[in-house]
């Protein structure tokens, strides 16, 4: 049995992959790469400088205690972090777990359809990958995860991308990438039976409708009573329209042309919101509550789902890729030019309790939940597995692309913290806390923020009304949700580089509206995904559903998964309890539960790949391990813990006593129908905080089962698809080494009908 | 979601002094970055899949048109869409 099994792991392959000896080499010979290896000086004192500038600027961040930190130390201390953790830890993985082989072809080289599966430009795939895995996610959670003070969310979104988020991209990008472009769920099938593989699907089917509802209320919170805001997002949908137009009828695939025209109608839009807000009819049209701006993403929502592609989705999609590089590169830039001081403590008051007015909860496992993208992020394994591995053009690659591409979100998220921690702490609160605490008035806000007894805060009415001015919004009092204390922090740091004061308003609104871009764009897509995925499991039973093209099918579904997102978005925007503030952890658990399901499939394949991988199953156990830790703990919190604050359940019983004793207002509910409100919120949240954990639990322990089996057995089934040899050559990382570029001569030096199509100088 | 190396500036550096060099230089950095973009955002698409039909295919199969092609990959989108992450 022992000795069939052994037979079929990866160590022993079961052919030898012969390289055509008439052509160049497909991969780098060992000698090279052994040589490459080798430390010289100048290497040597590289990686030193590296070290001792990234060590200085930890010691800048988390040890000096002075009045002010400045920003650029974060930037340097990310950075050099990042570079190491590159440099060393992920070579680590690839030599000793991926042990990637060029001599292999990828699968976008075997099946080469040349729709999907295309060999591409790793660097061009970094951008597409990068696109995919990227949006208003880490742009979010280090915001609400600044209550805690800068030094917790800076620590964990850099240790935690180098040893987790990025550990989990590389590898489910490059199983599944062995695997033919799998996705996570029939991996999971394949790695862990048929319990574990349907528990994964349906966790990531539910887990995909909390983050849409959740992304859906940080717009909606965004937007409420904001004229200014509602105008330059809606006319983001005729400016798509008229791209998706334009590209259909007048100038096919001309999509930078359009996209450029669609950036500059955006500025425009933002521009015309500014006066549209200024004037009478405006203001008043524009300016919905926020129940009303659900029900119109809602209504959104089903509309774009089910219209063509080419019309909403598409030219959107590239509007906001577009915008997602530039708004990078700015933002950045505009860090390092304006370096701002810091003056939030490193741990703040709320660091050692669980009773912040942001999010509630302790910090651990509070804080590695709230901020999930950006440090580790479940989602990305489904687009890990998926679009992605199907256009990888050479095996080594995948390092660049699944650990790079997650450095580089990790990276949005520190400067997304830099931007909100650089605000005035008392604006940040008043901010932040939910109408419930602040009642939503200038009054009311500064006596609560004033009462939290924060060091160096003193908020005054004038702070907090100039400041909305000053951004052309009527308020800013409990904006929840991270997006506007992002645009804040944004404007405050843009300003000084652009256009200074007078040019606020244009830099919140323009901030705003990319996050909206990016969330609009996410809820189109994951609806559609979501809609495809219960497509597919409703046609297991009536085989119609499975079919594409029939429109019922297809209104019928994408109707259920709107219900379905769209139901708990009204929960949050009407929750009395502050809406985001008791449905953000929710968000955090879900993705990071996803996480867990990744590594755990990832952690069963590599015990399967045999022997020689045992030793090294660590690498793939920490992140696992911390992740389970942290997501059943704060699940746990959430189920079981007696403070109210804390615990959906206690809440819910508190709630329901107060309303059996005759009741008619507790804590922060006034009414009945509040109160009611908040029993029906916390049983829906209580409710899913169970299952999750549940489906979460059940594929662990069908990993650790699969695990174990491999480890007794010397390792397991191979799922990958046999090794076809490779016919082409390019360099694994952004530059191409000497080496490397020698080879790419070789192969360009070939008479044009044996170069591998696409290759040609 | 395609892209490729096609169209990609050659790498060939000439050694030229002073103004320009860094003229030269410059040209050939934008140059770089247009590249980067229409790759990135998809414009040689319908490029990179004339060269794989020429490739895989003898004359007797027509390529779609630019216009065909566009409709055909929207369509194709359409039924199997690709997920965005938060």
């Amino acid at each position: 049995m022992t000795s069939e099994l052994r037979r079929t792991t990866i160590e022993a392959p079961g052919d030898e992959r012969e390289p055509d000896s008439s052509l160049p080499p497909t991969s780098l010979p060992e000698a090279e790469r052994e040589r490459e290896r080798k430390w010289t000086w100048p290497k040597v004192l590289l990686w030193t400088a590296v070290a001792l500038l990234g060590g200085v600027a930890w010691v800048m961040i988390a040890l000096v205690r002075g009045e002010t930190v400045n920003a650029i130390w974060f930037v340097f201390a990310a950075v050099c972090s990042y570079l190491i953790g590159y440099r060393f830890y992920s070579k680590v993985i690839q030599r000793y777990i991926t042990r990637p082989d060029d001599r292999r072809a990828t699968p976008a080289e075997v099946k080469g359809d040349g729709k999907d599966f295309v060999p591409t430009d790793r660097r061009v795939l970094f951008g597409h990958h990068f696109a995919a895995i990227a949006g208003a996610g880490p742009l979010v959670g280090p915001v609400i995860a600044a209550q805690m003070g800068y030094l917790p969310g800076t620590i964990w979104i850099i240790v935690g991308v180098i040893l987790a988020g990025a550990v989990q991209d590389y590898l489910v990008l490059f199983f599944s990438m062995r695997r033919g472009g799998r996705t996570l769920g029939q991996m999971a099938r394949d790695e862990l039976g048929k319990i574990g593989g349907t528990a994964a699907m349906v966790a990531a089917l539910l887990i995909m409708l909390i983050i849409i509802a959740i992304l859906a209320l940080v717009v909606v919170n965004a937007l409420g009573e904001s004229p200014w805001g509602v105008f330059s997002v809606a006319m983001t949908i005729p400016i798509a329209l008229f791209m998706g137009v334009y590209l259909r009828y007048l100038r096919p695939g001309k999509i930078t042309e359009v996209s450029i025209i669609g950036f500059v109608l955006l500025l425009a839009a933002i521009v015309a919101g500014g006066w549209v807000a200024a004037t009478p009819w405006g203001a008043e049209f524009f300016h919905l509550d926020r129940t009303t701006i659900a029900w119109g993403i809602i209504i959104y929502g089903f509309i774009a789902a089910i219209l063509p592609v080419w019309l909403l989705l598409a030219p959107r999609d590239y509007l906001s890729t577009f915008m997602k590089i530039g708004v990078i590169v700015m933002l950045a830039g505009a860090i390092v030019l304006v370096r701002p001081e810091i003056t939030v403590p490193a741990f703040s008051e709320f660091a050692g309790g669980e009773l912040g007015p942001v999010f509630s909860g302790p910090l651990f496992p509070f804080l590695f939940v709230t901020i999930a993208c950006g440090a580790l992020s479940g989602f990305h394994a489904l687009i890990a597995s998926g679009t992605t591995p199907k256009l990888i053009e050479k095996e080594r690659q995948t390092r660049f692309i699944g650990y790079g591409g997650m450095l580089m979100e990790s990276f949005v998220a520190i400067m997304a913290l830099v931007a909100a921690i650089s605000l005035d702490r008392g604006i940040y609160f008043a901010m932040n806390a939910s109408a419930a605490a602040t009642g939503g008035t200038v009054e009311g806000a500064v006596a609560f923020v004033n009462s939290l007894g924060l060091a160096g805060v003193n908020l005054t009415r004038d702070m907090l009304t100039s400041t909305a001015a000053a951004v052309g919004e009527e308020s800013i009092i409990s904006r929840t949700g991270g997006a506007p204390t992002l645009a804040l922090g944004l404007a405050h740091i843009l300003q000084q580089v652009f256009g200074g004061a007078a040019m606020a308003g244009f830099w919140y609104h323009f901030a705003i509206m990319f996050e909206a871009l990016f969330i609009l764009t996410a809820v189109d897509a994951g609806t559609r995904v979501a809609r495809f995925m219960l497509q597919d499991s409703i046609g297991n039973f009536v085989p119609r559903f499975k079919d594409t093209a029939w429109r019922p099918g297809v209104w019928i579904t994408t109707a259920i998964m709107v219900a379905g997102w769209g139901f708990i978005l009204i929960l949050g925007v009407t929750d009395p309890l502050g809406g985001i503030n008791t449905f953000f952890p929710l968000f955090g658990i879900a993705n990071q539960l996803l996480a867990v399901i990744a590594l755990a499939v990832v952690l069963a394949i590599v015990a399967k790949r045999g022997r020689s991988y045992f030793r090294w199953l660590w690498i793939i156990a920490l992140p696992l391990g911390f992740a389970a830790i942290v997501t059943i703990t704060a699940s746990m919190y959430k189920i079981f813990s007696p403070v109210p604050q804390v615990g959906y359940w206690a809440n819910h019983i508190a709630f329901r006593n107060a309303l059996d004793a005759g009741e008619t207002s507790l804590g922060t509910a006034g009414s009945v129908e509040a109160m009611e409100a908040v029993v029906r919120n916390t049983f829906v949240q209580g409710t899913l905080s169970i299952v999750f954990v549940t489906l979460s639990i059940i594929v662990l322990i069908t990993s650790l089962a699969a695990t174990s089996r491999a480890l007794r057995n010397g390792g397991g089934e191979n799922h990958e698809d046999p090794p076809v040899p490779s016919r082409r050559f390019a360099p694994s990382g952004v530059i191409a080494t000497k080496a490397e570029r020698a080879v790419e001569r070789e192969w360009a030096a070939l008479p044009a009908e044996r170069q591998p199509e696409t290759v040609r100088h | 979601m395609t892209g490729s190396t096609a169209g990609r500036p050659a790498r060939t550096i000439t050694v030229r002094a002073g103004v320009p060099a860094a003229f030269g230089l410059l040209k050939r950095g934008c140059r770089g970055i247009a590249w980067y973009m229409q790759d990135l955002m998809g414009d040689n698409s319908y490029r990179n899949y004339l060269e794989h039909h020429r490739s895989n295919h003898g004359p007797e199969y027509p390529p779609l048109s630019e216009r065909q092609f566009w409709r055909q990959r929207m369509d194709d989108q359409n039924r199997n869409p690709g997920a965005r992450c938060c």
